[in-house]
Formats: structure tokens, sequence, C-alpha cells
């Protein structure tokens, strides 16, 4: 059988692909993003006409993959960690509704905290939302679980969560492709009320969901991604989730550890498997990518008698992401210690690349700024966040998408002018419209700036959904037209970028300038694709 | 056989070309493989590495272990020495000597290239020199990669294949002069 070397990412991808999928939906980020743009440029899923653009968010992502599945068809949605609270509602009620068509939501965490806000566990959404997750170790299994996920998604009638972290969905190994399966036909839910959440609905189908849960936990006992490891020494006995597992085996490469290991990759957890453990040792290590789901369980409220380690007792740090020496030390090993780094290492922390607009248009803003003894801007995430590091220092927020817009409103509120919001064009269209139109329904005093790059430029240059619409949606959501400014941010337009900017943050109600200039990242690749077009013509 | 190889440099300097180069070598001579790479934030002019593990047993771990690496290849000299943590006492370090400098703070070039002589395995090699000298200014990364053949268990022209297969789609100008990059780089001693 053919073999490649794939990302996760992609091994979850392909794996898509070859069971059958028929939509596949999303919003970039880090580290999911290669998961929608391994589908999107495969030829395979071109012939097969498989759907996969993005979407506007993680939230219409989710649903337009649900809408997927209600007509018999399989469907996956891929987000990072923090995508799935933008579209937490349609993830928890689809728990509810339950699916027709197979429904995967890839869930992807960073623990560390390489590309994110935070590093929050999407197990926890599972459990939240009584939905099987699936949990793989390495690529192989990434892809195998796809197939699988789909049959018990359709088994059980519930959507069904992959999680996996940074180093799985970035990190590449040879995977074994299978059986290719044919999509499913167009075939309508039998009740015709299955999506009808009006409470006496809700509460019945709310019941049947409780009821399958039950059920999981007892498939999950003879899941083949559950494994169940012995070992002659019984002091210690360990649980290992998901990639945790392969950190610990890497400690003991001839013929593994000789106490007894229990891996855990499919969710809710088999309580008799971990009793099956637990009661043959005398001390448990519990391993988990993430937060201390499992131990927290196990630890209980009340003292339990078994002596239990993890993150909680300092056996492995409280916080960021695990690798072999860190559970080496966890076992009781002693990990080799490596050189120091010398002191004369200096951070380095990502930058504005040169000729980024961004950075034109931040130098304008702090000029602007300057006769209203203004402190700074709300701002919100891409590449645009760099602006709260030296030389701008311009940024005093970054908290979740489309943010700046909202805390700008609340803020003037408070008392606050100029309140400014500096956002990207993704971001505006991902979730700032909203948050504008609170702004023109009170006339609230605020500037909104959109740094539009035509480009998703933070997660590698998607198409942007605002690219060559902005100026009508602001008109459309009832900004004034006059309050609506356009400027291209250049170094020479700078002294005229600099008057409209305080022109408007003196305005006394809702203004929006779209300061616009291609991303060069995106600019060059253009130019170079175009060249290699006329060249071949 | 197994190579643990710590790659480093700054975001855009194509550490992952070289990755991806050692990986169809190693594809072509039937070892199992992982290598991790960074995507996203620091991609803009940050610090990146990516690990890369060759064996000719299966591969458990994305991740070097600390103190387990074989090889550091670096296109960078400051960041050759971010990885250290991760090189065995009996680790060969290779790495370009001239630095990317885009933070205020860098270090003076000596004092970094001191540090790295006081590794017991190191090479230093000054690629942007040698890249341009064999008269392709941009395949530093080849040069490197060359410089470092020698600690990587991998017949010399399994990487010579793989930088072809690599760069066949670009022509076969731009394969000639990465090939001659690569020999270049070979040809330079400890
Ligand atoms: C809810 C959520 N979804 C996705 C992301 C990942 N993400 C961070 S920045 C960004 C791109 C923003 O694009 P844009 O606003 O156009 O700014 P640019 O990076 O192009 O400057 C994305 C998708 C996130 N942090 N949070």
């Amino acid at each position: 059988m053919q073999k490649l070397l794939l990302l996760g990412d992609e091994a979850i991808a392909l794996g898509a692909i070859d069971a059958g999928l028929s939509g596949m939906y999303g919003y970039p980020g880090t580290p999911s993003t290669e998961i929608m743009e391994y589908i999107q440029s495969s030829e395979e899923a071109e012939s097969l006409s498989i759907h996969r653009e993005w979407s506007a968010n993680e939230k219409t992502a989710l649903e337009a993959a649900l809408g997927m599945s209600y007509t018999g068809k399989r469907a996956m949605v891929a987000m990072k960690h923090v995508g799935l609270n933008v579209a937490a509602d349609p993830f928890i009620n689809s728990a509810v509704t339950g699916i027709n068509g197979g429904l995967i939501v890839v869930s992807a965490d960073d623990p560390s905290m390489h590309s994110s806000q935070n590093e929050q566990d999407s197990r926890f959404y599972g459990k939240f939302a009584y939905v099987p997750v699936f949990e793989p170790a390495d690529q192989q299994e990434a892809y195998n679980m796809v197939s699988d996920a789909f049959e018990l998604s359709e088994k059980y009638r519930l959507p069904v969560m992959m999680r996996i972290t940074t180093r799985l969905a970035h990190s590449r190994a040879a995977v074994v492709r299978k059986q290719k399966e044919p999509q499913k036909p167009f075939r309508l839910p039998s009740d015709p009320r299955q999506f009808v959440l009006l409470p006496a609905i809700a509460r019945r189908k709310y019941s049947a969901l409780l009821t399958a849960y039950e059920s999981l936990k007892f498939e999950n006992r003879l899941s083949r991604y559950n494994i169940f490891r012995d070992g002659r020494n019984r002091k210690l006995g360990v649980i290992a989730c998901g990639i945790a597992y392969n950190y610990l085996m890497e400690n003991f490469p001839d013929g593994g550890p000789d106490f007894p290991v229990l891996k855990i990759s499919a969710y809710p957890f088999p309580n008799d498997l971990i009793s099956d453990l637990t009661g043959r040792c005398e001390e448990v290590l519990i391993l988990e990518e993430g937060y201390p789901l499992l131990e927290e369980l196990i630890r209980g409220i009340l003292d339990c008698h078994l002596k239990v380690s993890g993150r909680m007792d300092g056996a492995i740090p409280r916080a960021g992401e695990l690798d072999p020496s860190v559970v080496a030390k966890g076992v009781g090993l002693t990990p080799e210690a490596g050189l120091k780094v010398p002191d004369i290492v200096k951070s380095r922390p990502p930058s504005f690349c040169k000729g980024c607009g961004h950075a034109d248009t931040f130098n304008a803003v702090i000029e602007a700024l300057k006769p209203f003894n203004g402190t700074g801007v709300f701002s919100d995430i891409g590449c645009y966040t760099l602006g709260a590091l030296p030389p701008y220092n311009i940024i005093n927020s970054c908290v979740d998408m489309g943010a700046s817009v909202t805390m700008a409103v609340g803020a003037a509120d408070g008392g606050l002018h100029p309140s400014v919001a500096v956002i990207g064009d993704s971001t505006f269209t991902h979730s700032g419209m909203t948050g504008l139109l609170d702004a023109v329904l009170k006339n609230s005093p605020v500037t909104v700036i959109i740094s539009d790059n035509s480009t998703t430029g933070m997660t590698g240059g998607q198409k942007s959904h605002a690219t060559g619409r902005l100026a009508s949606i602001c008109e459309g959501l009832g900004v004034e037209p006059e309050h609506i400014r356009q400027i291209e941010p250049l170094r020479k337009n700078h002294e005229e970028n600099v008057r409209i900017l305080i022109e408007e943050f003196g305005y006394r109600g809702v203004s929006v300038v779209i300061s616009a200039r291609e991303c060069i990242q995106t600019a060059t690749r253009r130019k170079k694709a175009e060249a290699s077009e006329n060249n071949s013509k | 056989m197994k190579s643990d190889i710590v790659l480093s440099g700054v975001g855009g300097q194509g550490i992952l070309s070289i990755a991806s180069i050692i990986g169809l070598a190693a594809i072509e001579n039937g070892l199992y493989l992982k290598q991790s790479e960074v995507h996203g934030m620091s991609q803009r002019g940050g610090d990146v590495q990516s690990h890369l593990r060759l064996s000719d047993k299966p591969v458990i771990s994305d991740l070097i272990p600390h103190g387990k690496a074989d090889l550091i290849i670096s296109v960078e000299p400051m960041e050759s020495l971010r990885y250290l943590p991760w090189l065995a006492s009996d680790g060969w370090l290779v790495t370009n000597s001239t630095p990317y400098i885009n933070i205020p703070d860098y270090p003076p070039v000596e004092e970094i290239l001191d540090q790295i002589r006081k590794i017991r395995n190191h090479k230093i090699i000054d690629a942007d020199l040698i890249a341009k000298n064999v008269g392709s200014a941009r395949s530093g990364n080849m040069v490197i990669l060359g410089a470092a053949s020698p600690f990587i268990e991998i017949p010399f022209s399994s990487l010579e294949n793989a930088v072809k297969s690599f760069f066949g789609r670009k022509g076969q100008e731009i394969v000639n002069l990465n090939i001659k990059a690569l020999q270049a780089g070979r040809d330079q001693k400890a």
C-alpha cells in the first residue's frame, strides 16, 4: 500500500478523503490550518468534488458541517482550540440534536502557547458536550482514526471530536493509506424534528444523549485505541493519554517499561480499564498533554487511598507541553541534562516583515494620537498584534477575535476618548462586524481602523472574506459614508494619513478608517505565480 | 543506526528545505523518520527549530530528548547555541558564521563564535560567502547541509539525489547550483 510522509494535520485530511468525506469546513488557526489546506490542494478532493472553502469563522464552519451532515453525507470541521470557544454553541447543541451523516470536529490544542492566547484543553469540551473524543498518538493513528470516528459518529448518531496538539499536527511521519470509501448518498433525516431543539424535543434528545454517553464508556473499554500493557513491577502504574504515550515509550527503547501502562486515546474514559490498572499498582502516574482532566477525576474531592501523581502534585509541571525529558523525570528516571544555553543568547521575537503595511499604519496611528495624549489602542489577533512590541508599543489589548471593536465601545461608554480599535480584515469579518453594529446603534464615539492586507496573514495567507467588501459592509451596517475613510499605508502618504486619522479621532460618532495595502508575502507569491504563468505561455 | 538532528535558524531562512531534503534521502535508504516543524507565529522573523529523527527502527517520540541530539545544524550562529540543551556530549554542532541581525540587542558576533568554539565537536563555516563563491548566493542552506553531511549516516549520493528531486520542478539550472553548493559545503573541513 502507498506510504506517504505526512504531517499529523495532513494525515487527518487524507484520512477524511479516504473515508468518503463530502464537505470540509473551517477557519484558519495554528496548528489546525494544514488540514483544510491539504484538502484544498488535493487533486483527488477536486475530482471527488469535495466542498472545501474556508468559512467566515469557526461557528459558521461548524454549522455548515452540521448542515452537510443533515443531508446524510460525511462532514469534517477543523479549528484551533480557541476556535472551539467561538463554535461552542453549535458544538454543544449538535450533541443534543445528534447527526445524520458522520460529523467530525477537529480541535487542535496548542499547549505551551507557541502561537496562541491560552493552552485550553479541548477534551473538556468533549466531556462538557457528552461527545466522544479521539486523541491520536501518532500520524498513522490519526489517519486510521478518521474512518473509525465517522463510523462511531454514525453508530451513535453523535458528532465525534478529534483532539490533537501542536506536536502531532506539525510533525511528519510515514503514513500507510487504506482502502478508499465512496461518499455517502443524499439521504435526509428520517425524523424531520431531529434538529428542532424546542424544549419538549430537546429534553427527550438530551436524555438519549446521556444514555449514549454511558454506552460509550463501555464501547471504549474495547476500543483498539485504549491499550493496556501489563508489567511485572506493580509499584507504579502509568496512564498516558494520546501523544504522552510516545514520550513515555521513548524512555524505554529496549522492550518498554516493566510497569503496567494504560494508553488512553478514546474518551469518555473506560472506567473498568482504569480501575484494572489502579487496582494492581501502589501508585499511579498520569500523563496528559494539556490540563489534568483524568488526574482530577481520579483524585476526586475526598482523599483516595491510592497515591496519584501527575501535574497536580508537581511530578509533571503544572503548565506547558510534555516532552520525553519531562516524562522521564516523572517516572523517576534521570534524563540527560545537555549543555546550558549561554547567557549571551538573546530572545528573538517575531517581527513585521520588511515593508509590511501594518507597520506604516501603526506609525501613522502613533503620530495621530499625540495631539490627544492617547495612551494606545485596542487591538486584536493577527500579524498586526506585533504592534504591541517595540518600537511601536501602541497596542493595549489582544484578547479574542473581534474584541478590539467591542472593548473600544465599552471603554468609550466609560469615558475614554479617543477610543480606537485596530483590527485586521479577516478578524473583522470573523467577529468584528457584529460589534461595529453595536457601535452604530448607540452612535458610540469610536474609531475602528481596519488594517487591511487582503489576506489572513498570520496563518499563512489564506483568502480573506473581507477582500473588496470592507467599505460596503461598513456602510451596510450603518456607518455614515463620510466617516468611512480609505488610506494607503505608505511612507509617502504618512502626513496625509495622520491628518485623516486626527479628523476621525476628533469625531464624536462611529468612524471607520480602512488602511489598505496588500500583504507583502502574498504579493510576492502572487507575482511569482504570475511570472511563471507568463513564462509558460 | 539513529541520527537525531536539531535544525535551527530564523523564520524565512529555509531550515524546512534542509529537513525535507534529509527526509527524502532517508526514505531512499529505507529509514524511519519523524520531523517536527514550526508553523505560525515564529515564522515571522522569530527563532525557529525543527527536530528531525532518522532511524533503522521505528521512531517513537516526535521530539528529541534533552542531551540526545547527534547533530545541530544551524543557518545562524546565535540560534545554534539556543539548542545546546539537546546536544549529546559527543554530538556535532555545524553552523553558519554569518549572523542574521533583526533585534536591537544582538550580541557581538565574536562572542558568539567564542561560545561555539567551546563545544567539543564544532564546525563553523561562512555559508553565505561559500554560496556566493559558487555563484548561488541563495543556496547558503545547501552549503550548511553539505558541511553537516559527514555527520549524518546517509550516503552523500542520496543527499544529492534528494536535492535533485527537491529542486527538480525549478529546472536543471537551479538543481545544478544547489548541487554545487552542497558539494562546496561537503568540502569544508572542521
Ligand atoms: C477564534 C480564533 N480563530 C482563529 C485564530 C487564529 N488566528 C490568529 S490571527 C489570524 C488571522 C487574522 O487575519 P487578519 O485579521 O486578516 O490579520 P493579518 O494576520 O492578516 O494581519 C487567525 C486566523 C484565533 N487566534 N482565534
